[in-house]
């Protein structure tokens, strides 16, 4: 066991999109029970060390596999299916126009302090993105379409972070 | 110096006796100290049976000290040599202190922290919060007849790395060694979690003398997780003292009050505010040294009229918490209640209004931080049996990030990652040819940088020149597990390594510590040098301990080479443990360090491979060490 075994390797888990999240935190669990520094706490420097970096990692594993989009992105990774978020922005048209539109939804309700409006429209992008993630599981783990997988990931991370600053705007009204 | 101590549950590492550890609520107006015994945590009570210890510390010209109640008692008596409430100048500048106007002290600007000018000289807060930690450790050292393994220090769980680190130096200054900074709101709740086999999602409202917390931590079988934490390290039953103050002024109208009269006015105001936990009215007179009388009376009504927004104030974090964590007031199952100031009624009222629950009381607010930190320390040094073990997961409260163009914020590390955390990220150079580069380190959640608190700033020199944009500098954030930051940067096109590790600067150089302890030791005509041995030795001593049990326990994972090696390694050192040079019995010990290095690896990798082993899957690889 190292830190370049895969994330899914270092929980004993199988390299697939679809994961019980139940299952991911006991064996997270499992894990820091062995490694955290405060199992170290009274040792030398060196184990001492040893142990943050462990439990680092750990985290930085968990963290990674637990939200879906992050999941996605390093399935495709250890697949070689790099994402190029930042050279390719390239996205459809008619995507871009539907974001737009959304956008504008999202600005109106916020520059109006409309609560309820925020709320309607996180539902309703909330539902967009599971559906959207479901989809993204056959892609993933039944068909191995990577390319298109790779397409679809691209397309939630503008909903994903779209659904942030619906939530921000959320939390600046109830301030 | 152990090697891993992994014990299957149930069964311990090595026959071992019972190590001396403690817990330090190091408060801004009480600090105390608690312990272990037979199995039950209890705050050690000094020699007239109080276990709190008031902290505040007063200078004499010859530099002695008098720590807790003796001071207490003399601070409206001579109010600038008297320091109160220090832990709200601990990593702050002067223009992040409140009512600095009210203050008697004569404050000196510092870079990173202010200082104090007293009679017995020159006092940094850390200086300050070492004498009231000494004298908690020296009472922890009489009760229990020996020396200390080790302390868990608690801090504010919003306490920022400055805060942190200084907390940590004035631990070290005391001479302790310091286990781990432990959160406040997350000791509490490991002193309530596992006295009420509490389950589920939980709140602690942590309402100090000076600092304000907010903890969600879901508690499940032995594990305490903190799912999101927030607060003002500013906030505090202070605070509503000054309220009081205020109304005090407004009412009486005195002429201006001298810093004796002053400190008298405040201790006035606390004292009302503590007499309306139980009444209805509070007396408040003084005569001032201008022989002007104040005689008011203050009504439960008031008191809570002229605090509204104080404690509004604390319920706008406990939102953003609850938000944090993906949760609502409804979700809560239980509000834990820390810290004296949530004694006042009108805080039990609104924070039951908010959660539309009872909080829950039958703690006592002043000792259950100290209890929690106890309990924590006394798993840390290893005294646990098979069923007491539990797994801490704890969170940073305030984003980590770096300056980039114009100003702005770059996050590197969210707020509420759970610690021990890394994230790297990479920059390039701007100009053509560049050579250096600056890094701003800054902690906050605001945009602009002159929003946030300011951590540390270093040159990466010696990047060769190239194109704009063609370097690639890669900065990486290291979080601890006691929440403190170290950063590393380094250029990695060209093999070109130019790499540095900050500690941020407010943060005491160790020859400022050193300097500090030699100071501190020739005033208790302590011999510094005797003391670093004897420490040098129990060191050396438990490090042998360590490791002749792991090597009983796992045989298997050395070769008889290996073993050899080590037997020679142990022998040599337990001879320069009969001599006395420190410097040779530390050599020693890093030999035995390294040579045992890889023994600790395969022990990780093995105790790792056993998690997973019980889970049946039969692809992993062992061997190949990190």
């Amino acid at each position: 066991m190292d830190f370049r075994a895969d994330h899914f390797t270092l929980f004993g888990l199988d390299r697939a999109f679809r994961l019980d999240l139940s299952d991911l935190d006991s064996r997270y669990r499992d894990i820091q029970a062995q490694v955290h520094p405060d199992r170290f706490a009274n040792a030398g420097e060196a184990e001492r060390r040893l142990s943050m970096q462990w439990a680092t990692h750990a985290n930085e594993a968990y963290l990674t596999l637990k939200k879906p989009l992050e999941r996605a992105k390093y399935l495709l990774h250890l697949d070689g299916h790099d994402i190029q978020a930042e050279s390719n922005t390239a996205m459809p048209g008619d995507f871009l126009m539907e974001q737009m539109e959304w956008r504008e939804a999202v600005m109106d309700a916020r520059n109006g302090g409309d609560h309820h409006e925020l709320e309607h429209l996180h539902n309703r992008l909330r539902g967009d993105i599971n559906a959207r993630y479901q989809e993204l599981a056959e892609l993933l783990d039944d068909t191995g379409s990577l390319t298109l997988a790779t397409d679809r990931v691209r397309r939630l991370m503008f909903l994903e972070k779209l659904l942030h600053e619906i939530d921000d705007a959320l939390a600046s009204l109830e301030e | 110096m152990a090697l891993f101590q992994i014990a299957e549950p149930g069964e311990s590492a090595a026959p071992h006796e019972h190590k001396l550890a403690i817990g330090i609520d190091l408060g801004t107006t009480n600090s105390l100290v608690a312990t272990v015994r037979s199995g039950i945590a209890i705050c050690l009570s000094d020699e007239h049976g109080r276990p709190l210890l008031p902290s505040v510390v007063r200078y004499h010209a010859d530099n002695s000290t008098e720590v807790g109640y003796d001071a207490q008692t003399k601070q409206a008596v001579d109010p600038r040599n008297t320091i109160i409430s220090v832990k709200r100048f601990m990593g702050r500048g002067l223009k992040d202190i409140s009512h600095v106007e009210s203050m008697p002290y004569d404050f000196i600007e510092a870079p990173g922290m202010v200082k104090v000018k007293t009679i017995a000289g020159i006092k940094s807060p850390v200086e300050v919060s070492a004498e009231i930690l000494k004298s908690l450790k020296g009472r922890a050292e009489a009760a229990l007849g020996g020396d200390l393994v080790g302390a868990v220090i608690t801090v504010p769980a919003y306490f920022d790395d400055a805060q942190r680190q200084a907390t940590k130096d004035a631990a070290r200054l005391a001479g302790l060694n310091v286990l781990r900074l432990l959160n406040e709101p997350t000791a509490a709740a490991i002193a309530y979690g596992l006295d009420n086999a509490a389950e589920g999602v939980y709140a602690v409202y942590d309402l100090g003398g000076g600092t304000f917390d907010i903890s969600i931590l879901k508690l499940t079988k032995g594990v305490f997780e903190v799912m999101s934490t927030g607060g003002d390290s500013a906030l505090g039953g202070d605070d509503f003292d000054h309220r009081i103050l205020c109304w005090v002024i407004e009412q009486a109208k005195p002429q201006p009050l001298s810093p004796e009269d002053g400190r008298l006015l405040m201790m006035r105001c606390r004292e009302a505010k503590e007499f309306l936990t139980n009444n209805a009215e509070a007396p408040l007179t003084a005569r001032l040294s201008t022989g002007e009388m104040i005689d008011l009376k203050l009504d439960v009504a008031t008191f809570a009229e002229i605090t509204q927004t104080l404690i509004s104030k604390t319920l706008q974090p406990v939102k953003k918490a609850l938000r944090d964590a993906g949760l609502r007031a409804e979700d809560i199952k239980g509000v834990v209640m820390v810290g004296g100031a949530t004694r006042m009624p009108q805080i039990q009222k609104a924070v039951g209004d908010f959660f539309r629950q009872e909080p829950l009381t039958n703690l006592d607010p002043d000792k259950v931080v100290a209890l929690g930190a106890a309990t924590q320390a006394n798993l840390l040094v290893g005294n646990k049996t098979g069923k007491d073990d539990w797994l801490l997961l704890d969170v940073i409260p305030l984003s980590l990030g770096l300056e980039t163009m114009g100003g702005l914020t770059e996050k590197v590390i969210p707020r509420n990652s759970t610690i021990p955390t890394a994230r790297a990220q990479e920059f390039t150079t701007f100009k053509d040819g560049q050579t250096a580069m600056t890094i701003h380190v800054v902690q906050g959640e605001r945009e602009l940088v002159s929003d946030c608190r300011s951590l540390a700033s270093f040159e990466l020199r010696g990047i060769p020149p190239m194109v704009a944009g063609a370097a690639r500098i890669r900065v990486t954030f290291q979080v601890d597990a006691d929440g403190l930051l170290s950063v590393a940067a380094r250029e990695q096109t060209t093999g070109v390594e130019a790499s540095v590790t900050v500690k941020p600067s407010y943060g005491l150089s160790d020859d400022e510590i050193a300097g500090m302890l030699k100071d501190s030791m020739e005033h208790a005509k302590d011999d510094a040098i005797n003391r670093a041995l004897k420490e040098a030795i129990v060191e050396a001593q438990r490090m042998i301990e360590a490791t002749e049990a792991a090597m009983k326990e796992d045989p298997h994972l050395l070769n008889e080479a290996e073993t050899a090696k080590i037997k020679e390694t142990i022998a040599k050192l337990a001879e320069t443990m009969q001599g006395d040079n420190r410097r040779l019995i530390n050599i020693a010990m890093d030999d035995l360090g390294y040579e045992t290095q890889a023994f600790a690896h395969r022990r990780m990798d093995q105790s790792i491979k056993k998690v997973l082993s019980g889970r049946k899957v039969d692809d992993i690889k062992m061997g190949e060490e990190a």
